[in-house]
């Protein structure tokens, strides 16, 4: 192989002199979790209330609740970034457009909407299918007591939902941090960009994405655990493992 | 908002942006996706075998593509390959790949681990049983996967690959990380080179939204009529 | 106290509730019985408004379930109902089921709440489980927790959709003998269910229904001496044998 192999480049100062490749390498995952949990704060609240919406008996509010989920999910998450990062800003009126284009941090910013609202679509799938999988009778249950429907969502429904789509919500927590790297298209410097211009200015392609790769395996990995705690220390006692008596209706 | 809006532009270049961009686009993701179910059927079976070997190399191989970003895997393979090409044909210096080619193995390789999962998930929903009675009948494991167990499988998860595909279908436009031209590659390309950066990526966004939205609706009916049946 | 006045309800085109009319009166025990799809549960779940229904009024203690105005969380607080599948909440402990309604809708503080919350539980005979959580209990057990959760909230009325069907056999007779203190003590009941011995034990009267009308209301000795519909007669005799 033609290629020499140089795995010190990592202690080397990067071209402008004040950090050395693999600090590079940290800031751009510092950029990756930060745009990774303000993203993902955004898709909970906003994906919670959608996947409610579309389990009301209102037919308008389901209605309404679907076309989102639709419209987030049928659209390339690169050219929603590229939505929000090009074309807002000429659509809107000047003033604002002018303030956005000067905003420091802009791809940031846009990075952090653009992901959360295209995430929410997804979690508003699994909070509706997490709903929709209990029994009919414990809505009922809960109105019969004299609960709500608002009450009834808080105190029975969403509590038992939300454990039970935990496992695939966690995977939706991961989709959000890989997906962070495509806003290096509009120029956040994220741990893959990172990666990039360091394999751009060292030539050392392979130890700079192995780099990053093995930032994003342990990520994954605390981020499993961290999840399977969770799951461990929410479960309801006696439910895991032991269905709930009887087929519902 | 909308008056300096040149829709002309849309209609001027729509030749180039389907028959350059969105051909590409359609045949990475059919050539992908078929390659990617081949590879990841192969890949489910070994980790399902039984035998340690096997079944670490593929849950190893399939664990680390799921936690690299795309965009990752993509620029690993565009330098990757090339050396491949080299250590595979034996030559001096790595190999001159084109792009098409080193985006085709990116994406199968990296749709095999999902497509892994997925097959996986669907061989062991077919009940223990079945494989017992094509034991008893005689058949040797290959006869019993090829001809009992996969079909049944791939017709179970029939729609959960076609949304695995529409999927890949948009993953493709990553491809513009390395300034392949797909659709929204061509799209791109006009809109800097004319200056029109709203028309040709709200044009994009509508094609790409109406193409999966279509898909979608196709697979859901497919699921209701697949509901029945069974 | 519970009126029911040509009520009818329409699943699309099919009829499921046809001019049902009935009364119940203050400290009444009633068992409404038939064959599936008679539309017994239904009817039950229009008392307290949980079933919509297309025509007829269903008066309350004075409060018509269908009218608009009617605040119908505030009318299902007064009403206890139990399920079929119990439908205790179970990711709460058992004296939290218990509180949770009389904190949220009652405005009772929580001391008070679980006071009463153990106090029933002790009627109902499981005290010690009250730090325990419902996927932990036997069916039996969970029913008779789903009873106090109901009684918790002092209901005028107690509503019963089929209490025992979905338990095994040696659980039927601990649910049961429960029910029959709460009538002893004069709580107003509707009770959906096939328990003949029970209705026999404890009703004042028998409702059997049949493809969704109410084709016999009797006194239970009448009801089961000479039952005067041809349909009752065969029921009867189908769930009588075992």
């Amino acid at each position: 192989m033609s290629y020499n192999w140089n795995w010190g480049i990592f202690f080397q100062l990067s071209p402008d002199g004040t950090y050395t490749y693999w600090q590079l390498l940290l800031f751009g995952t510092g950029w990756t979790l930060a745009t990774a949990l303000s993203a993902w704060t955004i898709a909970l609240i906003m994906g919670s209330f959608i996947g409610v919406l579309r389990t009301t008996p209102s037919p308008w509010l389901v209605r309404l609740g679907n076309a989102y989920v639709e419209l987030f999910r049928n659209i390339p998450l690169l050219v929603q970034m590229f939505l929000w990062y090009f074309v807002l800003p000429e659509v809107v009126p000047a003033a604002i457009g002018d303030w956005l284009k000067q905003l420091s941090n802009a791809s940031f910013y846009n990075a952090v909407i653009c992901l959360g609202l295209y995430t929410s679509a997804r979690v508003a799938e699994q909070v509706k299918a997490g709903i929709l999988s209990l029994r009919s009778g414990q809505r009922m249950a809960g109105l019969a007591v004299g609960l709500t429907l608002p009450q009834t969502y808080r105190f029975v429904l969403l509590p038992m939902a939300f454990r039970i789509i935990l496992p695939p919500l966690s995977s939706e927590f991961l989709n959000i941090i890989k997906n962070s790297s495509v806003a290096l298209t509009i120029g956040l410097i994220e741990l893959t960009a990172a990666a990039r211009s360091m394999q751009e200015f060292s030539f050392q392609v392979f130890e700079a994405f192995t780099g990053a790769t093995i930032i994003y395996i342990v990520i994954n990995v605390v981020v499993v655990s961290g999840m399977q705690l969770l799951e461990r220390r929410v479960a309801v006692p006696g439910f895991i493992g032991r269905s709930p008596p009887a087929a519902g209706h | 908002m909308f008056s300096n809006i040149d829709w002309d532009v849309i209609v001027r270049s729509l030749p180039y942006l389907f028959f350059d961009g969105m051909r590409f686009t359609v045949i990475l993701t059919l050539l992908a996706t078929a390659g990617g179910i081949v590879i990841g059927t192969l890949l489910a079976l070994m980790r399902l075998s039984g035998i340690p070997a096997l079944a670490l190399l593929a849950g190893a191989y399939v664990n680390l593509i799921r936690s690299m970003p795309l965009v990752l895997v993509i620029f690993w393979f565009y330098f990757l390959v090339p050396y491949i090409g080299q250590w595979a044909t034996g030559a001096e210096r790595p190999i001159q790949v084109g792009a098409f080619w080193s985006v085709l193995v990116t994406f199968t390789l990296f749709e095999a681990a999902y497509f892994c999962e997925i097959m996986r998930a669907g061989i062991q929903s077919i009940s223990h049983g079945q494989a017992q009675a094509a034991q008893a009948l005689g058949m040797t494991y290959p006869t019993a996967m090829g001809y009992i167990i996969l079909p049944q499988a791939f017709r179970n998860m029939v729609p959960v690959l076609l949304t695995q595909t529409i999927i890949l279908f948009q993953d493709t436009s990553l491809v513009y990380v390395i300034s392949v031209t797909d659709f929204l590659g061509a799209a791109s390309k006009i809109a800097q080179r004319d200056g029109r950066l709203v028309e040709m990526y709200l044009f994009a966004a509508i094609v790409y939204f109406a193409i999966s939205l279509a898909a979608s609706h196709f697979v859901r009916r497919l699921q209701h009529r697949i509901a029945i049946i069974r | 106290m519970i009126t029911m006045n040509k009520v009818s309800k329409w699943y699309g085109k099919a009829q499921v509730l046809k001019n049902c009319s009935a009364e119940i009166a203050k400290g009444e025990v009633v068992v409404v019985c038939g064959p599936s799809g008679s539309g017994k549960s239904t009817l039950i779940k229009c008392v307290n408004g949980l079933e919509p229904f297309n025509e007829g009024t269903i008066i309350v203690d004075g409060i018509s379930i269908g009218d608009p105005k009617t605040s119908l969380p505030k009318l299902r607080a007064r009403i206890g109902m139990v399920f079929q599948h119990f439908e205790l909440f179970p990711h709460l402990s058992v004296i939290r089921n218990l509180s949770l309604a009389q904190i949220k809708v009652l405005g009772r503080d929580e001391k008070a709440a679980i006071e009463n919350g153990m106090r029933l539980l002790d009627r109902v005979g499981l005290h010690e489980h009250a730090e325990k959580f419902p996927g932990q209990l036997s069916g039996g057990q969970q029913q008779r927790v789903a009873i106090a959760r109901a009684l918790a909230m002092d209901p005028i009325a107690m509503l019963f959709d089929e209490p025992t069907s979905a338990l095994d056999p040696e659980m039927i007779q601990e649910v049961l003998d429960v029910m029959v203190a709460l009538a002893k003590d004069g709580m107003t009941m509707i009770v959906v269910t096939h328990e003949m011995g029970f209705a026999r034990k404890v009703a004042n009267r028998v409702i059997f229904m049949d493809k969704g009308e109410i084709v016999e209301d009797a006194p239970t000795a009448d009801f089961f001496g000479k039952p005067r519909s041809e349909r009752a007669q065969l029921f009867l005799s189908k769930i009588l044998q075992h």
